[in-house]
């Protein structure tokens, strides 16, 4: 009779268990998605450089030989204003950052890195938005980790936060360095 | 009576499907069959801004760019699948609308119908054990108890 009597646990278990599942679910944030590139080679793709800019622009081929940073960013994108800090810094420490400027005026890039700084070595100008969708990109700013074979390792969607660069970012460059 | 028209124009409104597509008329293809491949697959893709809503629906920019992305290819001869693999090998699974049925989408598939099917299988034996359990027998001393209480019933009538 008790053995029948713990049988009926069992629905209860089962919605315990259902239930758990989708309030976990909910502490996700349903805005990041997870690139579906990480682990594959760069997309081919050549941008000219930002007209009037003293950066050349950027292509697959600059993407090899050591590990780098790509960062698809806008002037008009205040997310890109919080991070540009950080990317200053990253870029004095010495590590390589490359930038895709996405459906951006040449300028009012050219006024926004006066501006604030501009941590990168190399900016394809992206006017179309083209060779973002050839990313996977669905909204700037995101952050890519390139190791030096030219394939995608990690993705950041949205601005670049401290905690980011000293868990993730940083033991992933020294990791893909070393 | 000029109140009941806006009443009825408002319930009508609220009523209506939202059949509005986002396609700006420049980007509406010469060829009628191309442009209702273009719609229908629109249909199918979600825009990964605003996530509950597809290309076809949505305003937002990269929306835009994706829809004339589909067109271009589409122009070009590309087939559908190819279009959709095109996008899925960028954006993932999750730009389609309805994910594709594969194992690890199985519970999302059928979990309800399955979790549906157990619940009721769990009802139906019980119900049936039920029906079927006999009631036990009285012993002896609740039979004599019994007969002493409607005996004294029927003597308390006579």
């Amino acid at each position: 009779m008790t053995l029948r009597r713990l049988l009926y646990l069992i629905p209860v278990l089962v919605f315990a268990g259902i239930g758990i599942g989708l309030a976990l679910g909910l502490t996700r944030d349903p805005s990041i998605l997870p690139s579906v590139l990480i682990g594959k080679s760069v997309p081919q793709f050549e941008l000219p450089p930002v007209a009037g800019l003293d950066r050349p622009g950027l292509s697959s081929a600059d993407l090899k030989g050591q590990a780098v940073l790509v960062n698809v960013f806008a002037s008009w994108c205040v997310p890109c204003r919080a991070e540009q800090p950080l990317l200053l810094r990253l870029a004095d420490s010495g590590v390589p950052i490359y930038g895709i400027n996405y459906k951006d005026k040449p300028d009012q890039v050219d006024a926004w890195l006066g501006e604030l700084g501009n941590p990168f070595k190399r900016i394809g100008a992206d006017r179309s938005g083209r060779v973002a969708i050839d990313w996977g990109v669905y909204g700037v700013p995101e952050t890519f980790v390139i190791d030096a074979d030219g394939r995608i390792r990690h993705k950041f969607v949205g601005p670049l936060m401290p905690q980011d660069v000293d868990q993730t970012l940083l033991p992933m460059l020294a990791k893909l360095n070393g | 009576m000029k109140r009941w028209f806006v009443l009825l124009g408002l319930l009508a409104a609220l009523l209506a499907p939202e059949v509005r597509a986002a396609t700006s008329p420049d980007e509406v293809l010469a060829d009628p069959v191309l442009e209702q491949r273009a719609r229908a697959l629109s249909k199918q893709l979600r825009c990964l801004v605003c996530q509950n809503q597809s290309i076809d629906a949505s305003n937002a920019d990269l929306a835009d760019d994706l829809r004339r992305l589909v067109r271009a290819r589409l122009v070009a001869g590309d087939s559908d699948q190819q279009i959709i693999d095109f996008l899925t090998a960028r954006y993932g699974d999750f730009i389609l609308l309805k994910p594709p049925v594969e194992p690890a989408t199985w519970g999302l598939w059928f979990g309800p119908a399955a979790l549906l099917l157990v619940g009721a299988g769990g009802i139906a034996i019980h119900l049936r054990r039920r029906r079927r359990a006999e009631p036990e027998a009285l012993s002896a001393a609740e039979q004599a108890r019994l007969e002493a209480l409607l005996g004294s019933e029927a003597a308390d009538r006579s």
